[in-house]
């Protein structure tokens, strides 16, 4: 217990100097932060409850478009914004800016939420692949349909409101990094307080078998359903922060991003451990690192990295890091751990 | 409201008759999609990756002067051995595990040829002219380019050529076996390893052959293959698998879908249209099956 509470001193100190010791890195912490997020919300989905999906950058984008929109609309008409190049002709005060971020984060949060409940019913009575499919299916459908839409800018994408001028140069992106990083510990906190309820074994129960859960008289539709509004809430919140720290929204390329964003959730998760609290944190923070540095040095074979790290990561390394940490240190995870008896089941395999 | 397609009742002709030309090269996408899935238990999604990498294969021999009709000879055997090569690399280690991971394994092969087909071939629309001419039909008021017809034309060849090879030769013998029951056939001495890597090149070759097709007849583009493979997924689950009829009745009638949407909804929303239609039909057969209380497996 101790020590655990040393180590989330420390995290909370080095998140909150990280903007003043490391100047130069504010957009990547941010982003890191954002990552972490998906990762998060991700594995409540698919470590926990084993639904697998590809669809949750529908939260992620619906949520980015929704905080841009309202932030927006709150003030101005909104189709004259994206029209032409509207950030030139109405310009947000520095108070009208953050109330309509704050309006708009809730709306991205809650909205998402709704409509993961709404369409849950439907996709959650799929299983397995076919919900992995449908979930992929949904992601691309949103991207390809909003690319379609007039009013939040089509094709040629929609700038969210401009900074305004307050402070110093550098108050830009130490706002939106303390808003992603206080996002992140709120998120981290919820997850932790809902993985040491009852809830959390439900999803498990539903994803060992959901037949036999529902057999002990779990409902597990409505479980399902609210794991998901969960996953979508957060998600939802990540994409508004990362629609004004992009400052730049395009339906298939930033919002709906499934070839990136979409897999990067996945991947994470199943790089840092599918099912762990801290997994997808380690994942998301290693996947960072590793991409930045691939997106640095190796410019254009970035995506050709991404395959074959996926491919890689997928065959040999499903449990991911946390699982191998627990398969070499079992006893840090409060297992019990029979000498003989472990090595009579090494010996099996 | 104003719908051209309304105004003009011979587009709806037009349409119809492009629908279920495209619908045959879907359904042979789709026929390969089948069978690695019903033999392999393999949800491929760089099928359709491998469909633009068979139309680069005839563009490239059209650039160089071959006509590009001679891409459905040479782009299935340079494709077979792609797939083999894949499926020696990555899909042998992902052949017996969750349906997931090998969904995972194959985004990850799409995003990787995608990427280096972009490198290779580069960024543009491209197309290989055939040099076909066009049909008319009904008082010059249905155009048909000619190359639609051969491909379909083409594709039918295949498909039935395929289904012979399957029931009559040694080793479509094998592959049968090993779908109904893969141990079984191990036992009685069939090399299922072989066995999987020949349908996984089949599948492949398939897809050259439609990818030759399809650079004949309409367009390539190194990021369009996503929306094959989810064609040729949602054909096979509402045909099922190893039902070959029902994927070339279900690719036609997706082709014909498709064209209407493209005529009433723009074309702006026909990938969007496709992708939706996935999401309903799968929701449809959920509803459908739960009243047996029973779920897609």
């Amino acid at each position: 217990m101790n020590k655990n509470i040393i180590l989330y001193a420390a995290i909370l100190i080095f998140g909150v100097s990280a903007p003043f010791v490391f100047p130069a890195f504010k957009v990547q912490l941010s982003i890191l932060c954002i990552l972490i997020i998906l990762a998060i919300t991700w594995n409540v989905q698919g470590g926990e409850m084993g639904y697998n999906t590809f669809g949750n950058i529908l939260f992620y984008g619906l949520g980015m478009y929704l905080c841009a929109s309202v932030q927006v609309g709150m003030f101005f008409p909104l189709a004259e914004w994206t029209e032409g190049g509207g950030e030139k002709t109405f310009v947000h005060t520095p108070a009208q800016f953050f109330q309509g971020f704050a309006v708009g984060l809730a709306v991205a949060a809650i909205v998402p939420a709704i409509v993961a409940g709404l369409i849950g019913y439907s996709i959650l009575g799929l299983r397995g692949h076919y919900f992995a499919i449908c979930t992929l299916g949904l992601g691309v459908a949103a991207g390809e349909i909003s690319g379609g839409i007039e009013i939040i800018g089509a094709g040629q994408g929609f700038t969210t409101p401009p900074f305004p001028k307050v402070g110093s140069l550098e108050a830009r992106g130490e706002f939106f990094y303390f808003c992603s990083f206080a996002v992140l510990i709120f998120t981290f906190l919820a997850v932790k307080a809902i993985y040491s309820t009852r809830f959390k074994l439900v999803l498990n129960a539903i994803r060992d078998n959901e037949d036999k859960a529902e057999a002990m008289g779990i409902q597990t539709m409505k479980y399902k359903i609210i794991g998901w509004m969960i996953s979508a809430f957060f998600c939802g919140l990540a994409g508004g922060i990362m629609g004004g720290l992009v400052g730049y929204i395009d339906s298939t390329d930033v919002a709906f991003d499934g070839r990136e964003m979409g897999v990067f959730m996945v991947l994470m998760a199943i790089l840092g451990g599918k099912g762990t609290l801290w997994g997808p944190v380690i994942g998301a923070t290693v996947f960072h690192i590793f991409k930045e540095g691939f997106w640095t040095f190796f410019l254009g074979w970035q995506y050709v990295a991404l395959g074959v790290l996926i491919v890689v990561i997928v065959i040999y390394f499903p449990e991911g890091i946390m699982g191998w940490l627990r398969e070499k240190y079992p006893e840090r995870f409060g297992e019990v751990v029979d000498e003989a008896d472990r090595k009579a089941q090494v010996e099996l395999k | 409201m104003d719908f051209l397609i309304f105004q003009v009742p011979m587009l709806t002709v037009q349409a119809v008759l492009d629908g279920l030309l495209l619908g045959i090269l879907f359904a042979l996408i789709a026929y390969g999609m089948a069978l690695q899935w019903g033999v392999m238990n393999i949800i491929n999604i760089a099928q359709g990756d491998l469909v633009i990498l068979g139309g680069y294969i005839a563009y490239f021999m059209y650039l160089y002067g071959i006509h590009p009709a001679w891409g459905v000879i040479v782009s299935p055997i340079i494709m077979y051995f792609v797939g083999v090569i894949i499926y020696k690399l990555v899909i042998n280690k992902v052949v017996d595990r969750d349906l997931f991971i090998s969904i995972l394994a194959t985004f990850g092969i799409s995003i990787l040829f995608m990427q280096l087909m972009n490198f290779a071939f580069g960024a543009d629309v491209v197309l290989a002219n055939s040099g076909y001419g066009t049909t008319m039909l009904f008082d010059n008021s249905v155009t048909l380019p000619n190359s639609k017809i051969f491909s379909a034309f083409i594709s039918i060849v295949f498909a039935i050529g395929l289904v012979i090879y399957m029931k009559k030769s040694k080793l479509g013998r094998a592959i049968r076996a090993t779908a109904q029951n893969a141990r079984a056939a191990k036992i009685l001495g069939v090399d299922t390893e072989k066995v999987y890597a020949a349908t996984f090149g089949i599948n492949a070759a398939l897809c050259g052959v439609a990818g030759a097709l399809i650079s004949i007849t309409f367009t390539i583009h190194p990021y369009m293959g996503l929306p094959y493979t989810i064609r040729s997924f949602m054909i096979v689950i509402v045909a099922g698998l190893g039902n070959l009829p029902g994927v070339a009745m279900s690719g036609m009638g997706l082709g014909v879908f498709e064209e209407f949407a493209d005529y009433i909804l723009g074309t702006e929303f026909r990938i969007g249209s496709v992708f939706l239609l996935l999401v309903l039909i799968l929701v449809y057969r959920r509803f459908k099956l739960s009243k047996k209380r029973e779920y897609l497996k």
